[in-house]
């Protein structure tokens, strides 16, 4: 057993123990919620999963170079109501829509990059001045309106409920094929080619990076550009579910989509994290989310109390896993 | 005097007096102590704590979880009201919620060894959480008037309680932070904690005292705040830990820790306040103050960061002769 444990990655035993969490809650909402095996929560779950996703991967691919991005929730929201407020005036169809939000989102991302890479500020501080910025300008464009499902093109509210393929009742929706496509990208990218690994060198030794001729500049500035991007993504879902955007849209983000990679086993202070991590992590936060509102025994409030202490016990398992690993292998290599 | 004026107390100075002299242009009104004491009232709650999140960063540690408390302290004291108790004990009992909270975060950080980055923020979602379980959607008010009089009613001559209650842990965090070796450690763990703890000093202890230090002031801050709006609910403060972090990091505290004085978070809270102030006199809307203190933020530290870079190039030739 002790060799086996040694032979394991210490990441991908984290990867296998999360799995097991997650069977392990999905298994005992299953003995508290009827129906909860069903087709029916199970899409539910996968369209909301689906939201996140997008964003938690760019959070990730920033988190992964040693920075941080708070301004999504923030971006999430205005591009939302934007586009929204576009498509009530000009039909572009749904890929010149899709496309329109990554280009948007890559140009506010291009912005947090170009100040934190060449400006040489604190990823912290760019964004949460960011944060407080991209808010703003939603309030301002929105002059306290709100964007409704009626007054944009029929396809977007019909786009969430587009399935790819059907596997008995189960219906893979368009939603969710997307965003994990977005994850499988980024996920090969990241194990298996070469300008993505520099993400990893940049965030787990900036200075040696640099020595080993890294333009360490640029790849912060490209991740902090692809995590806008990906907001756009999660800008697009989040109009096309919930029709309705006000500007209170997307409050929050930022904070969730950090606890849903720290929880997938991101090193919030870079050089390690993988996209099945992200993936994990996110479905496991979504499924405790929405099956606590509709588990009986307790009110639906004790849902972030609950989120809270899931993810300091996550972070902390996974820090104590880790150290004692370390020494471990320190036995075993003397 | 000189020297002072390139520092970054200086900077800020200078910036404080254009703040108040632009305002004074615009609204005649703007310096009567009526309007100096309402307008320090208005955020007193966030500047208190931003007090205490000084000593937090400058350990080069961070707290998100300050608002949550916050908003945790006053629906506890919410229900407690609500429930009965006397006001006073009620407080008390607020107060201790907040030190627990602040050993909590602390034992997490300090002894789990979780980035505080983390483990705070899943508190921060935590602590709200268990404010929303209290009041659920419910709002609390009918709390005795001299409570609701602490943030308003005149108290030490013109000044209100909340005020009053500023001065004093300015002076008292101010003192400690620069003029006692507590301070000096705080700084010394922000330098190089793993250096300090080599040369002697006990960093977990020192770093847990200063987590509760901020769970007991943000408890009390969330108690003002509910006098204040005299009424609480799940959401009170919520938020509130973005601006508090704005305010340390503008008065020049270092985001990496072991740099950063009382007196800029002080000009730096005089700054945000007064810029908030004047525009709400020249009826300009919250969010737009909002975005102009993040470009405040931004430029506070991309600013300088430029005039360096230019001062290098400038001198590089010279460099090189040199060498």
């Amino acid at each position: 057993m002790m060799s086996l444990l040694q032979k394991v990655h210490p990441q991908n035993l984290r990867l296998i123990a999360l799995a097991i969490v997650l069977l392990l809650l999905i298994m005992f909402f299953a003995t508290q919620i009827d129906n909860y095996l069903s087709p029916r929560m199970l899409n539910r779950i996968a369209t909301s999963a689906a939201l996140f996703l997008p964003i938690a991967i760019g959070q990730a691919l920033v988190v992964i170079t040693r920075n941080v991005d708070l301004s999504v929730g923030s971006l999430v929201g205005f591009l939302a109501f934007f586009m929204g407020d576009m498509l009530g005036h000009y039909d572009l169809g749904p890929v010149l829509t899709v496309m329109a939000f990554l280009i948007l989102g890559g140009c506010f991302g291009a912005i947090n990059g170009a100040l934190v890479s060449y400006g040489k500020v604190p990823s912290i501080i760019v964004t949460l001045g960011t944060l407080a910025i991209f808010r703003a300008l939603l309030i301002e464009y929105s002059g306290s309106r709100t964007i409704t499902t009626d007054s944009m093109p029929k396809w977007v509210a019909d786009f969430p409920q587009l399935s790819v393929f059907t596997v008995g009742s189960f219906e893979v929706r368009l939603t969710v094929v997307l965003a994990l496509a977005a994850a499988l990208i980024f996920g090969v990218a990241l194990s298996r080619l070469r300008s993505a690994r520099k993400l990893y060198a940049v965030g787990s030794n900036p200075d040696a990076a640099v020595m080993a001729g890294i333009n360490s500049q640029r790849v912060v500035f490209t991740a902090f550009v692809l995590s806008g991007m990906m907001a756009g993504l999660g800008g697009f879902m989040f109009l096309a579910r919930f029709g309705n955007i006000t500007v209170g849209a997307g409050l929050g983000f930022e904070f969730k989509s950090v606890s849903e990679i720290v929880v997938g086993g991101v090193n919030i202070f870079g050089g390690s994290g993988s996209m099945l991590g992200v993936v994990l992590g996110t479905v496991l936060v979504d499924t405790l989310e929405n099956s606590l509102l509709r588990w009986q025994v307790i009110s639906e409030f004790w849902r972030d109390a609950l989120l809270g202490m899931l993810i300091i016990m996550a972070v902390a398992a996974d820090t104590l896993m880790t150290r004692s690993f370390a020494r471990l292998r320190a036995k075993k290599d003397v | 005097m000189r020297i002072f004026f390139k520092t970054w107390e200086g900077l800020l100075l200078i910036i404080l007096c254009a703040t108040v002299i632009a305002n004074v242009l615009l609204v005649p009104e703007f310096l009567t102590l009526q309007n100096q004491i309402n307008l320090f009232s208005l955020s007193i709650e966030k500047a208190i704590v931003a007090l205490v999140m000084t000593y937090v960063i400058i350990s080069a540690e961070i707290d998100l979880s300050v608002a949550s408390v916050m908003g945790l302290a006053a629906c506890v004291f919410g229900t407690l009201v609500a429930g009965g108790w006397n006001p006073a004990l009620a407080i008390a009992v607020c107060l201790i919620v907040g030190a627990a909270a602040g050993a909590f975060n602390a034992f997490w950080v300090t002894y789990v060894g979780i980035p505080s980055l983390v483990g705070t923020l899943a508190m921060l979602i935590g602590f709200r959480g268990f404010a929303r379980v209290l009041l659920e959607d419910r709002g609390i008010n009918g709390f005795p008037d001299w409570f609701n009089g602490l943030a308003r009613d005149p108290f030490l001559g013109p000044l209100p309680f909340s005020i009053v209650v500023f001065i004093v842990l300015l002076l008292l965090l101010g003192y400690v932070l620069h003029f006692t070796s507590f301070g000096r450690r705080v700084f010394v763990i922000g330098n190089n904690a793993e250096m300090s703890r080599y040369s002697g000093v006990r960093t977990a202890r020192v770093k847990t005292t200063i987590y509760i230090m901020s769970g007991v002031i943000s408890a009390m801050a969330g108690l003002l705040y509910a006098a204040r709006l005299s009424s609480v609910r799940g959401d009170a403060a919520y938020g509130f830990e973005l601006d508090i972090i704005t305010m340390v990091l503008l008065g020049g505290v270092s985001i990496f820790g072991g740099k950063g004085s009382m007196l800029g978070v002080v000009l730096s809270i005089l700054i945000v306040l007064n810029l908030r102030n004047g525009m709400s006199l020249v009826n300009i809307d919250g969010h737009r103050q909002t975005a102009v203190i993040g470009v405040l933020l931004i430029a506070s530290v991309l600013v300088p960061n430029l005039i360096e870079r230019v001062r290098v190039a400038r001198s590089a030739p010279l460099k090189a002769q040199v060498n």
